[in-house]
């Protein structure tokens, strides 16, 4: 069994020793760099830190203006202050003029757990991925976490990372390399594929463990960008007959709808969409959360099953 | 840069080096003729495009004149150059004066205003700096400028560049929540290099400040804030001229410019006249308001 580990724990060290190396990163944080862990930057390199008080859209306007100045700014608070709170911020001041500002957004999805629905971003992505340019990554694990830090800073442009709050158990070995923009197969398999981000991926790899012992042989894919998307890693995995989406995200305007919209475009298979659907959940502990709201792998399996049938 | 229509930009000059910086020798004479220059344009090309915002933008031009052609270190022919004085149009709509003012210094022909808010036009109705050489900031949906002049303030601090950073809001915009948000974090932050002008004008879309949302006691908000704050009649090029060179010196803390104007200012029937906010004049108004602007 592989350890967990924390995303967000590995993005603060992470920016920490980015920032050592290069001297335009810039952080700035909302009164949450306990929680976003963007401390370790702000206690190392405090003269490139900016507390902004609880005021997202001063602050992601703020990034915009160092990033216009060469800069590369990292802005950091929880994801459902961002976009939610500052969504025309980000609109204007970033993804129009197309600038190099990152934002990683932590405490992603339901999994936040006791603070209940206000704290819990079930939204995010769907707002995120209108924006034109802007690149959207979901990472699986911490080792995905870090190397998707490190792709924003290379790449020039706009990102938004979305970091569970949870530690969670490691996907990848050390030896993986993300590639922006690019699927990944975990497993091989031809009666369905499972596309999966988050948190579910590991759900997924269960689902597909548990349905091998009854013949069902499944493929599963990690989107780690939504945006830009890899379609043709989509198409490809029509060829199984039966595709299943899994995120821990509204039905409306996530992975599913995202998916479904390439596959309807190409060559149409059935699909299930496992999601939040269109509810606010409540206060709980994480796993119990998955567990009420249908994200599990038990959940999963479902709608592979049900998909498969609809072949 | 984008490809537009048409589009005669004037070459830019590769090397900073090579590029001159703007000579802000301008008489108080020529200033005002300037500045009469640019409100014929305002007129006419708002006039052309059938749309637009003439009124905040004819309020403003003796503020953004003064700047232009007489405090700020630019290089039209290099709008990139790394160590010139940012203006940051807060208030999006004033584009015409932004563009007029930009094609008096040289950064774009005078022949392409009239393209204003037409397809393919660089010139867009809100402000679009991914297309238009000199506008340091995609505005338009008001409060976001203050936060960004603050962004770029403090990377020309984190880059010990001394550059100066001016922005322009206007009166109205400053319902929104965001700018009380930069206002605090610009004193907080100590940025000195940061001065923001109000266009007071007293107007907004629907009517009068004090009847839409009383911003009073306006100036009492900014020193609360913690801002050097000095107002002036908005007018008077000299008297801005005194309060930019003022701001200079005032160290540890931001400036405000309340710049007292007149919605319209110059044209007699636009003059506190609400219905040219966000209207542009028809032929026979622009006929009339160019003959008071001769």
């Amino acid at each position: 069994m592989k350890p967990e580990v924390s995303l967000r724990e590995t993005y603060g060290k992470t920016l920490l020793e980015l920032g050592m190396e290069n001297p335009d990163i810039v952080v700035l944080d909302a009164d949450l760099s306990r929680s976003t862990m963007t401390h370790f930057f702000a206690q190392k390199l405090p003269e490139r830190f900016f507390e902004c008080g609880i005021a997202e859209q001063n602050m992601i306007s703020i990034a915009a203006g160092l990033a216009s100045s060469g800069k590369i700014p990292f802005a950091s608070t929880f994801a459902v202050f961002a976009p939610g709170r500052c969504f025309d911020q980000i609109r204007m001041s970033i993804a129009q003029p197309q600038l190099n500002v990152k934002i990683v957004a932590t405490h992603g999805g339901i999994t936040v757990g006791e603070d209940g629905s206000s704290h819990q971003s079930i939204e995010d992505l769907a707002l995120i991925c209108s924006l034109p340019g802007f690149n959207v990554i979901v990472p699986a694990d911490a080792i995905e976490t870090a190397q998707a830090v490190e792709a924003a800073v290379t790449t020039h442009g706009p990102f938004y990372i979305r970091l569970c709050r949870p530690k969670s158990q490691l996907v990848y070995n050390e030896d993986y390399r993300f590639q922006l923009g690019k699927a990944v197969t975990l497993r091989k398999g031809k009666d369905a594929t499972i596309i999966a981000i988050g948190l579910m991926v590991k759900e997924a790899l269960e689902t597909a463990q548990n349905l091998q012992s009854e013949g069902i042989d499944c493929r599963v894919l990690n989107m780690p960008t939504l945006k830009p998307l890899d379609q043709a890693a989509i198409i490809k995995a029509t060829e199984t007959g039966a595709i299943v989406t899994a995120e821990e995200h509204l039905e409306h305007g996530g992975l599913g709808s995202m998916v479904a919209r390439v596959v309807t475009q190409n060559r149409p298979v059935p699909m299930e969409m496992v999601s939040l659907k269109d509810s606010y959940a409540k206060s709980g502990k994480p796993a119990e959360l998955l567990k009420r709201y249908g994200l599990t792998a038990k959940d999963i399996e479902k709608a592979v099953k049900s998909a498969i049938k609809r072949k | 840069m984008s490809s537009s229509k048409e589009c005669n930009l004037p070459s830019t000059s590769a090397d900073s080096a090579e590029a001159e910086v703007f000579s802000l020798s301008a008489s108080p004479a020529e200033l005002k003729a300037v500045a009469k220059k640019i409100r014929r344009h305002i007129v006419t090309m708002t006039g052309a495009a059938g749309s637009g915002h003439p009124g905040g933008s004819l309020s403003a031009v003796e503020i953004v004149t003064t700047l232009y052609f007489k405090m700020m270190r630019h290089k039209p022919r290099d709008p990139q150059w790394p160590d010139r004085d940012r203006f940051i149009l807060s208030k999006g709509h004033a584009a015409p004066l932004l563009y007029a003012t930009l094609a008096e210094c040289g950064y774009l022909p005078v022949s392409e205003l009239c393209t204003l808010r037409q397809l393919d036009s660089f010139l867009q109705g809100h402000t679009d700096c991914t297309i238009t050489p000199g506008v340091e900031m995609s505005a338009g949906a008001l409060g976001q400028g203050l936060s960004f002049a603050l962004g770029v303030a403090l990377a020309g601090r984190l880059n010990k560049q001394d550059y100066r950073v001016y922005a322009l809001l206007g009166d109205g915009e400053c319902d929104e929540g965001q700018v009380w948000e930069a206002a605090m974090a610009s004193a907080h932050f100590k940025a000195d290099s940061l001065v923001a002008i109000v266009d007071n004008n007293g107007q907004q879309i629907d009517g009068w400040n004090r009847d839409v949302m009383n911003l009073e006691p306006f100036p009492d908000k900014w020193r609360a804030f913690g801002w050097r704050t000095i107002e002036i009649d908005g007018h008077s090029i000299p008297q801005l001229t005194r309060a930019f060179k003022q701001a200079k010196k005032i160290k540890g803390q931001p400036t405000v410019i309340i710049a007292h104007t007149i919605k319209g200012k110059g044209v007699s029937f636009m003059e506190n006249n609400p219905d040219f906010h966000g209207s542009a004049p028809n032929e026979i108004e622009v006929e009339l308001a160019l003959k008071e602007l001769e």
